[in-house]
């Protein structure tokens, strides 16, 4: 098992927003968390990520056990450091006043396998080539889509080997959607783990071999994602029938 | 008529050139941190003094080194000991602080108290009296057509403008550079790269701190009185400076600190000595009224 999510308690403040839940991530496999707003998905990511508070929570019990060890006492940035977890958050969270290229070029900043690191560009602009394209651009000045695009850019330029995704396909089109989907199947298929939040439950189960539902901070049902997409509760509850 | 305005501008770029060199670490500070650090003018004091004690030793003590030397050794001690001062703040004052999500206006109040510590440390120690600061290298004036100028202003302009241009390059070639204005625009997303928040925070204090320890001797050559509250003022019309200029950005502080310099001048070419920073603030106070942002600023969009 790469990633084990143990009865893992979050709080913020005095609000409990996470009760116990448990779930595991194989390497190689694309696993989703699916559940509605508030359901504590992203609470969830930030816990594995080490994010610090004021954004982040405190875990308050159970524990996160990475390829058998504990990063609960890890730190935010040696998470992708060292770990080669990264997180493409939800709102993208891009530098705007960098260029995609600064922006791209800063998410290599522990890096030093240079020969790799210029590989991992050529990469990125294959992968999307609208980056290339808009390389020199101040980033802000792109488009929602192309913001998206430039996070989970950012995010392979860490050198990771297991990306959280948070709500990728927010504001997308749905031919940006359909192509930002099909990259990730790509890196998928390189090797790359993934973990993704989808608010777009169909979506994400069709992309996904397996699937948790989070609903108020418990883990409500689990499955592979066949299983989950032909759930009678899972269709009402979050495919719209 | 015109002699005099040349030679007051070029009196204007020296003490411009003071303003910036401050007006640089209030800025770096506030890009990063989004923290007003009163303290820098004081971190100013603290450079006139550290450079002071040092010359003493070098150059008045048993070694006796020439004036140049002096100078040569004094120039980077100061530098790396008013650093060590400036991160020393940081790490007992703001981190704890950061640490515990305390907002942001008990930080600034801290970075007050900061301030008045090195102020009345200082008076408490080593008392009130002024310390004259010892003659390190000779003066000499040169004389182009009206305007006479001497080889230390000369040194205070060209020092400033070179230390602009490679702290320029550093923040917008290193990777280090480009955290720190990446984080002016997104902290959340600074350790998502890899990149350890607090180590960022700690070059920016160098930098801020070593530019006013540069500022502090540079000073204290050109106006060798020191007291232990030399840095209040010229602290606060510093950071006004860098506010006018566009506070976060560089550009901003490094011009505002020699508009300020060349308005004040200005101002006491033509009116009594009395009024000069009244006019000088009631000009910058126009200034932020017509741009608020001031002359570099921009505001912040987000793209939903």
């Amino acid at each position: 098992m790469l990633l084990e999510i143990k009865n893992l308690y979050v709080k913020y403040g005095n609000i409990e927003a996470l009760h116990g839940i448990s779930f595991t991530v194989d390497k190689g496999e694309i696993v989703t968390l699916i559940g509605s707003n508030g359901a504590g998905k992203t609470t969830t990511l930030h816990a594995i990520t080490r994010v610090p508070p004021p954004e982040g929570s405190k875990v308050s019990g159970g524990d996160i056990l990475y390829d058998g060890k504990s990063i609960l006492n890890v730190s935010a940035h040696s998470i992708v450091a060292d770990y080669h977890i990264a997180l493409a958050p939800e709102g993208r969270h891009i530098f705007g006043n960098l260029t995609v290229e600064e922006n791209l070029k800063l998410a290599t900043y522990s890096r030093k396998d240079d020969a790799a690191r210029k590989k991992d560009y050529e990469r990125v602009y294959d992968l999307f080539p609208k980056m290339a394209e808009r390389r020199y651009q101040r980033s802000e000045t792109l488009s929602g889509g192309e913001q998206q695009m430039l996070s989970v850019s950012r995010a392979i330029m860490t050198a990771c080997d297991f990306i959280l995704l948070d709500e990728p396909s927010m504001g997308l089109s749905p031919l940006l959607m359909y192509d930002m989907f099909r990259v990730l199947k790509k890196l998928n298929e390189e090797g790359m783990t993934i973990l993704l939040i989808e608010q777009n439950a169909n979506l994400a189960l069709k992309f996904a071999h397996r699937g948790y539902v989070l609903d108020t901070g418990e883990i409500v049902a689990r499955g592979s994602a066949k299983d989950l997409l032909n759930n009678p509760d899972v269709k009402k509850a979050y495919l719209g029938g | 008529m015109f002699d005099s305005i040349f030679q007051n501008l070029f009196n204007a770029l020296q003490w411009g050139s003071f303003y910036s060199l401050i007006a640089l670490g209030y800025t770096l500070v506030y890009g990063v941190l989004r923290l007003i650090n009163f303290a820098h003018g004081d971190i100013f004091m603290v450079g006139a003094y550290i450079a002071f004690f040092l010359s003493i030793f070098f150059f008045k003590g048993d070694l006796a080194l020439s004036g140049s030397t002096t100078l040569v050794l004094v120039i980077p001690l100061t530098m790396i000991l008013t650093s060590i001062c400036g991160v020393t703040l940081e790490r007992i004052a703001y981190r704890p602080l950061r640490r515990k999500g305390a907002n942001r206006l008990y930080v600034v109040i801290t970075a007050l108290m900061c301030g008045l510590i090195l102020e009345n440390g200082n008076l408490a120690f080593l008392g009130a009296s002024r310390k004259s600061f010892p003659e390190l290298i000779d003066k000499v004036v040169y004389q182009f057509g009206p305007i006479s100028m001497t080889n230390l202003k000369i040194g205070v302009v060209l020092s400033s403008i070179i230390v602009f241009f490679i702290l320029n390059a550093f923040i917008t070639k290193t990777k280090i550079g480009m955290a720190m204005r990446a984080i002016s625009y997104d902290k959340f997303a600074i350790p998502l790269m890899g990149i350890p928040i607090d180590t960022i925070i700690v070059v920016t204090f160098v930098l801020g701190s070593s530019l006013a320890g540069l500022a502090g001797i540079l000073f204290a050559m050109s106006y060798p009185v020191l007291d232990p509250f030399m840095g209040a003022l010229i602290g606060w019309k510093a950071f006004i400076a860098a506010v006018v200029g566009g506070i976060g950005d560089i550009k901003g502080a490094f011009v505002g600190g020699f508009l300020l310099g060349i308005v004040e001048i200005m101002a006491v070419a033509v009116f009594p000595s009395t009024f000069r920073d009244l006019i000088a603030f009631s000009i910058l106070l126009m200034i932020l009224v017509v741009k608020p942002t001031g002359l570099f600023g921009i505001a912040k969009s987000t793209k939903i």
